[in-house]
């Protein structure tokens, strides 16, 4: 049996290393303090922010969520504080916190994303730029950049060429072939991909013929997603050859393991934060307690371990 | 604000009427650290659907570190919490967001609607430690019947306010609405504290705001973390958005861009 403290869990996401492969994924963790009481930061991967953009925004008006079977949907539309206030304010706790930290960044041009980059690649304790091209609630831009491939592809070339930062690309699974999307944004300079952000859905209120997002559409999250997002981490990790981190569910320790052997190095956890603040703590500790008792040595050695019948 | 998380032993379940439920619950951190008006995320059950905590006010708090919560069966999660029995546990987060500011001399009112009564009592019994004489402070409780009101409104006539009562059904009080018992009592007050139905408390703050009278309201949004993390509970201020968790559940009703 392998000793609890000789169990390595590092891993390497592009030319970053982190403590272990779970990291707290972007719009369920605020800007990390908001979970200080709840959770050690310092036991996690590392912690990516809410979106940022350049100027402050608003969102959209309520009621911006609501809950489904196994999962809820959101229309939260990248309310966030902008990004010098980020620098100013946000950053002075995440740089304490003792922990890697992804900034995820969103714009509504090229122009914006490789501003952002630019602006966040002097700022100290920013570990990696996670760049949300992805996310399904604004009009301009975000889908666009997304589903597109050309779009992909121009936008991190934009960002890889104004940043040293690991640049990690979060892709939209609101796509016909999500491997052949990766493959663009590789191919443009990105050192990883994350996925999948949320599927596009929306609820409606019987009685008031009503939807129940104000914005109708919204992003679905949580376990119900799971499946989904497994099957395209799959496809994308056998399909590009820089690291995968997978998103999608995850609630428990299984479910991060799953991620790992379908091929991604790192999992992030979301909404599952909202259900257990110390959700991606007590993954880790599920981790290490299962290669213990696999009698592995290090979480690297399950990573991409499928074993597919006749494959 | 320290925040903790808790899991609480159920110490009794009491249904007040059909359907309405207080729960009593032990829970000493969360307790201790409580101010009225401010509220916990419940965690409903271990299965994943419903996935969410929902959220609750406190409805009181004892000194040994007991921690009430009063609810009625409306959904998914309230039917869950309603088949819990003492001796099992609940994971409580809280104490969480902006609860009332006491008013220390001043006579003061509070109108509660339905379920909104329930962070009130806790207001009440708080009010009290500062030497106030709760005689002059009028208390306007609305139900839909003499049922779901009786037994809250003798515990607040136990605490020495000077109760008012109104029912739908005119079973208990004045048949009719809450909101119709204001007028005498506003000349008298310097605040009004109210928690209800949205109708009820924009009402409330239209008739405070024309008097000249403080108000502070608790309102109530869809809410996924309660931490100020997903940015989903947002109701419309006068400026912009605010978020419940954060900045309320109580506000100044001056702040509310009322709908």
């Amino acid at each position: 049996m392998t000793d609890h403290n000789d169990i390595d869990l590092r891993v390497r996401i592009g030319p970053l290393r982190l403590r272990n492969p779970v990291l707290a994924a972007s719009g369920t963790f605020g800007y990390g303090r908001e979970f200080a009481d709840l959770v050690n930061l310092h036991r996690l991967g590392g912690v990516v922010t809410k979106g940022i953009s350049l100027l402050p925004r608003p969102g959209n008006p309520p009621p911006r969520i609501v809950e489904t079977a196994c999962g809820m949907l959101n229309a939260i539309g990248l309310e966030n504080v902008g990004v010098d206030e980020f620098i100013r304010r946000k950053m002075v706790f995440l740089r304490s916190a003792g922990t890697r930290v992804f900034v995820n960044i969103l714009g509504d041009s090229i122009d914006d994303y490789a501003r952002l980059a630019e602006q966040l690649s002097g700022v100290e304790g920013i570990d990696a730029l996670e760049v949300n091209i992805s996310c399904p609630n604004v009009k301009q831009g975000g889908v666009a950049f997304g589903t597109v491939p050309e779009m992909a592809a121009a936008v991190t070339a934009s960002v890889r060429a104004a940043t040293d930062l690991p640049v990690i690309v979060k892709l939209s699974p609101n796509v016909t072939d999500i491997a052949a999307m990766a493959r663009v944004v590789e191919e443009a300079g990105a050192d990883a991909v994350s996925l999948i952000n949320t599927l596009i859905g929306m609820a409606i209120d019987c009685r008031t013929r009503r939807p129940r997002l104000a914005n109708v559409i919204g992003g679905l999250s949580g376990p119900a997603i799971k499946p989904v997002a497994l099957r395209m981490v799959w496809q994308v990790a056998r399909t590009v050859s820089i690291p995968v981190i997978g998103i999608g569910g995850i609630a428990t320790a299984g479910d991060a393991l799953e991620f790992l052997i379908a091929g991604a190095s790192a999992v992030q956890v979301g909404t599952a934060n909202f259900r257990q603040p110390s959700v991606t703590e007590e993954i880790v500790a599920g981790i290490r307690s299962f290669l213990q008792e696999e009698g592995m040595l290090s979480v690297r050695d399950i990573i991409g371990t499928l074993q597919v019948e006749g494959g | 604000m320290t925040k903790f998380q808790e899991k609480a032993q159920i110490l009794d379940r009491q249904e007040l009427a059909a359907s309405i439920i207080r729960l009593t619950l032990h829970a000493p951190l969360v307790a201790a650290a409580a101010h009225p008006g401010q509220f916990v995320m419940v965690r409903v059950g271990d299965s994943f659907d419903p996935l969410l905590r929902r959220p609750f006010s406190i409805h009181q708090v004892s000194a040994g570190g007991d921690l009430q919560l009063l609810f009625k069966v409306v959904g998914q999660g309230t039917r869950c919490l309603a088949r819990l029995r003492p001796g099992e546990k609940l994971d409580l987060l809280g104490p969480l967001g902006r609860g009332f500011r006491l008013q220390r001399e001043d006579p003061v009112c509070l109108v509660g609607g339905g379920m909104g009564i329930a962070p009130l009592y806790f207001l009440g019994k708080r009010l009290l430690m500062h030497g106030r004489l709760p005689e002059f402070d009028p208390v306007l409780l609305g139900a839909a019947s003499q049922r779901e009101l009786a037994l809250l409104a003798d515990e607040f006539f136990a605490l020495g306010y000077d109760v008012h009562t109104a029912t739908d059904d005119g079973t208990l009080g004045h048949h009719g609405f809450v909101t119709d018992l204001l007028d005498p009592v506003l000349p008298r007050v310097s605040r009004v504290y109210v928690c209800g139905p949205y109708p009820m408390m924009r009402i409330v703050a239209a008739r405070c705001l024309a008097a000249g009278v403080e108000c502070e309201v608790s309102l109530e949004a869809h809410m996924a973390c309660g931490l100020g993390a997903c940015l989903g509970c947002t109701v419309r201020a006068t400026e912009g958005y605010a978020h419940v968790c954060l900045q309320g559940p109580v506000f100044d009703a001056g702040e509310v861009a009322w709908q």
